[in-house]
């Protein structure tokens, strides 16, 4: 049961030693591996395939960090972590780095945690059967909604319904998966969460073309790999790293071309991030091929997210938000200088 | 002499002091250590946040609750909607697991085998498959809203549940549970009276039947006396759903009948070994003073199979309480469903697992401080 783990967690961060932390880094390196929390299982974030491997934009960004830290994509150890666990397994230190979640205020500063980078900027949202015909979150007065429960999606939905001055039933469930099949089975009328989420669940569900994600989003939900407050050097490591997975996208480095550009590229920018020139990877604990590894692992930004979210996946989700800060989107990193 | 026992019994004393002391010492540094982590840590922790508002929805509250009400509000919420469903599910687990108990034993070989079956059944499937299996079994067979059955005026069944209208009390309603009140207390004198005249006699009053009568009488008459005074608000179908009325929804029914199912199967065989350990020649007597079949069950065997009964149910009835927590899982806002959304909305984990850990402690301590007293009433007393 989760309670039992959710006890376990508790009991870990009971029993740790009162004394500092070694840092990540140095833990990391000696045992040669990286401990990343996943999620339960969210296709396009981070599931297991087919072959029983993980996948997804979560496991591409753990890939990423592995490759510029251990020199080894590979070297991972994937720690499945409920939502309600999530939080108190890194600032506990039984995982190095977690999965995107929403950076909150409360989080960063009363909860353990510092956030990185925010890779995928998601909202929440709802589903609904076309046959309803609803084409509006507002016209759902006296629905019933089914609700996942460990995140904030309750208290969203609430504001969002007080707000708006209409009335919702919510039913809360412990796992998706419970309360999407009560939703399919006409328990709810609505279906909410993260609207990548709805696109993941849609894309799984029976008969996809019957059911229609609304417009509106009544939160931001801006996901960002987090780690352990207070380990300035690898919090430091873990956002460049992502800094530079966005900055080669801008740069039009590609897993294919990396090492070419690395060697014929005249941009000083593009040579700082590859490390052709200059010594950024020390700035953050690590030799110069850093960012090198990370993009022949994974590709850049771009590659990444269509990889597990593009129009060739069956989630197909637009990048909107998600599209570089040049074509209109949010994604912007800072200068690696 | 005295001082040689003294002696005898200081060493005990103080080696177990000593242990508890120890125990006691680890506690606190584990306490303490804690408290040191979340700080060094920068973790929020402490019981402030109960009087924060809370902000959640709740869909099925006994207590009158609004997502502006705080924390603590909604706890209390949850840990009512616990014992409710726990309180209800002993009641129906403990009759249908004492008919399935008896019904074992039965000498009708058709009724015994089916019971056996249904024991079998549910003591071997795990109860979080029976819950989902009676989830999914409700919601595949009850109606969408606009189809909804209506097997009464009034009274509308769908997959959003049991809708039924809502009695309001008006004036003059004081009268009827006058009434009431007045009836009870005269089929409590009835049967004391039919009891004396029994034992003075050999022949009581037919007490049941004449507290019935009054029971369901005197509250009538005085309802039509005082001009009836209950006004129902009967639901009707508006937009998406049913509104008006009360509802009993799926959640909580598919929980409630997981739990007593589940939980009977295990009473029906403690009632079972209690009718076996009955003396044979008890019955033998029974029969031997012309008594029927029925009565010999109700007033010679069942009383005494209590004794073996009380104890082993008493587990049962915890493991109950403990296992309405799965009410997570088919959505049905139990404690643990709603200390979930706190800890997802608040992450204060630790305090919410204390609370939780508290609740379930002091109720399943209060169980069986009473079943024991139960069990202290069953037990033989030497003469």
């Amino acid at each position: 049961m989760k309670i039992i783990g959710k006890l376990l967690l508790a009991l870990a961060l009971l029993a740790l030693a009162t004394g500092a932390m070694a840092g990540t880094l140095e833990k990391v390196q000696q045992s040669g591996e990286l401990v990343l929390g996943v999620s339960e299982g969210v296709a396009g974030f981070s599931a297991p395939d087919s072959n029983g491997k993980w996948a997804g934009f979560d496991v591409d960004m753990g890939h990423a960090v592995a490759a510029a830290v251990l020199k080894n994509a590979d070297a991972i150890k994937f720690v499945p972590l409920a939502s309600k666990q999530k939080i108190v397994a890194v600032s506990s230190g039984q995982v190095d780095l977690s999965r995107g979640t929403t950076w909150t205020m409360k989080r960063d500063c009363k909860q353990g945690v510092d956030f990185t980078v925010v890779l995928f900027y998601d909202g929440q949202g709802l589903m609904v059967k076309k046959s309803l015909g609803v084409t509006k979150a507002t016209e759902l007065d006296g629905a019933s909604v089914a609700v996942v429960s460990g995140t904030t999606s309750e208290l969203n939905v609430a504001d969002f319904a007080r707000a708006n001055n209409i009335k919702l039933e919510t039913v809360v469930f412990e796992s998706k998966k419970e309360a999407f099949n009560a939703y399919v089975a006409g328990r709810t009328d609505a279906f909410t969460t993260d609207v990548s989420q709805l696109a993941s669940l849609r894309a799984g569900a029976a008969n996809p073309g019957e059911h229609i994600i609304l417009p509106e989003t009544f939160s931001k939900e801006p996901l960002s790999p987090f780690v352990r407050h207070g380990d300035q050097q690898w919090k430091d490591l873990v956002t460049w790293v992502l800094f530079g997975l966005i900055e080669a996208e801008e740069k039009g480095i590609t897993q294919a071309n990396v090492l070419d550009m690395k060697a014929k590229s005249q941009d000083p920018a593009v040579q700082r991030l590859l490390g052709a020139t200059g010594d950024v990877g020390s700035f953050v604990g690590l030799d110069n091929d850093w960012l090198v590894r990370a993009i022949q692992a994974v590709g850049n930004y771009g590659e990444m997210y269509d990889r597990s979210f593009g129009p060739k996946t069956a989630l197909n989700i637009p990048r909107g938000h998600n599209n570089l800060w040049t074509k209109g989107g949010l994604i912007y990193a800072m200068p690696i200088r | 002499m005295q001082a040689f026992r003294l002696k005898e019994q200081l060493v005990p004393i103080l080696t177990q002091t000593l242990v508890v002391g120890a125990i006691l010492y680890v506690a606190l540094l584990l306490f303490q250590n804690t408290q040191a982590n979340l700080e060094a840590r920068n973790i929020a922790s402490g019981f402030g946040f109960l009087s924060v508002e809370s902000g959640m929805p709740i869909n099925d509250s006994l207590l009158a609750y609004a997502p502006a009400d705080t924390y603590g509000r909604a706890f209390l919420v949850g840990i009512v909607n616990t014992l409710f469903v726990s309180a209800l599910s002993i009641v129906l687990a403990t009759a249908l697991g004492v008919l399935v108990g008896v019904a074992r034993v039965s000498a009708n070989w058709l009724v015994a085998r089916l019971a056996a079956v249904y024991v079998e059944l549910f003591r071997n499937i795990p109860l979080l498959l029976t819950l989902f299996f009676c989830y999914s079994t409700l919601l595949a067979f009850l109606p969408a809203p606009r189809q909804s059955l209506s097997p009464l005026a009034g009274v509308f069944i769908n997959n959003r549940g049991v809708f039924a209208p809502r009695p309001h009390w008006l004036d003059g309603m004081g009268w009827v549970v006058l009434a009431l009140g007045l009836a009870a207390i005269g089929a409590v004198l009835l049967a004391r009276r039919s009891k004396r005249l029994r034992d003075e006699t050999g022949r009581g009053l037919p007490a049941g039947w004449i507290s019935l009568g009054l029971i369901a009488g005197l509250p009538t008459l005085a309802y039509f006396l005082a001009g009836r005074p209950i006004d129902f608000d009967v639901p009707t179908l508006h937009g998406f759903n049913f509104k008006g009325g009360m509802v009993l929804r799926p959640e909580f029914t598919a929980l409630l009948t997981g739990l007593v199912l589940y939980t009977a199967a295990f009473i029906g065989e403690n009632v079972r070994s209690g009718i076996q350990s009955v003396d044979k020649g008890q019955l033998d007597a029974a029969k031997a003073l012309g008594l029927r079949p029925g009565s010999i069950m109700r007033k010679v065997i069942l009383p005494q199979t209590l004794r073996v009964c009380i104890p082993a149910t008493t587990n049962d009835y915890t493991s109950l309480v403990k296992n309405s927590s799965l009410a997570v899982a088919i959505g049905y806002p139990d404690m643990v469903s709603i200390g979930g959304t706190i800890i997802g909305q608040n992450d204060q984990a630790i305090e919410v697992i204390g609370l939780w850990m508290a609740v379930y402690l002091t109720i399943n301590l209060v169980l069986s401080l009473g079943m024991n007293w139960c069990n202290a009433k069953v037990r033989l007393v030497e003469r």
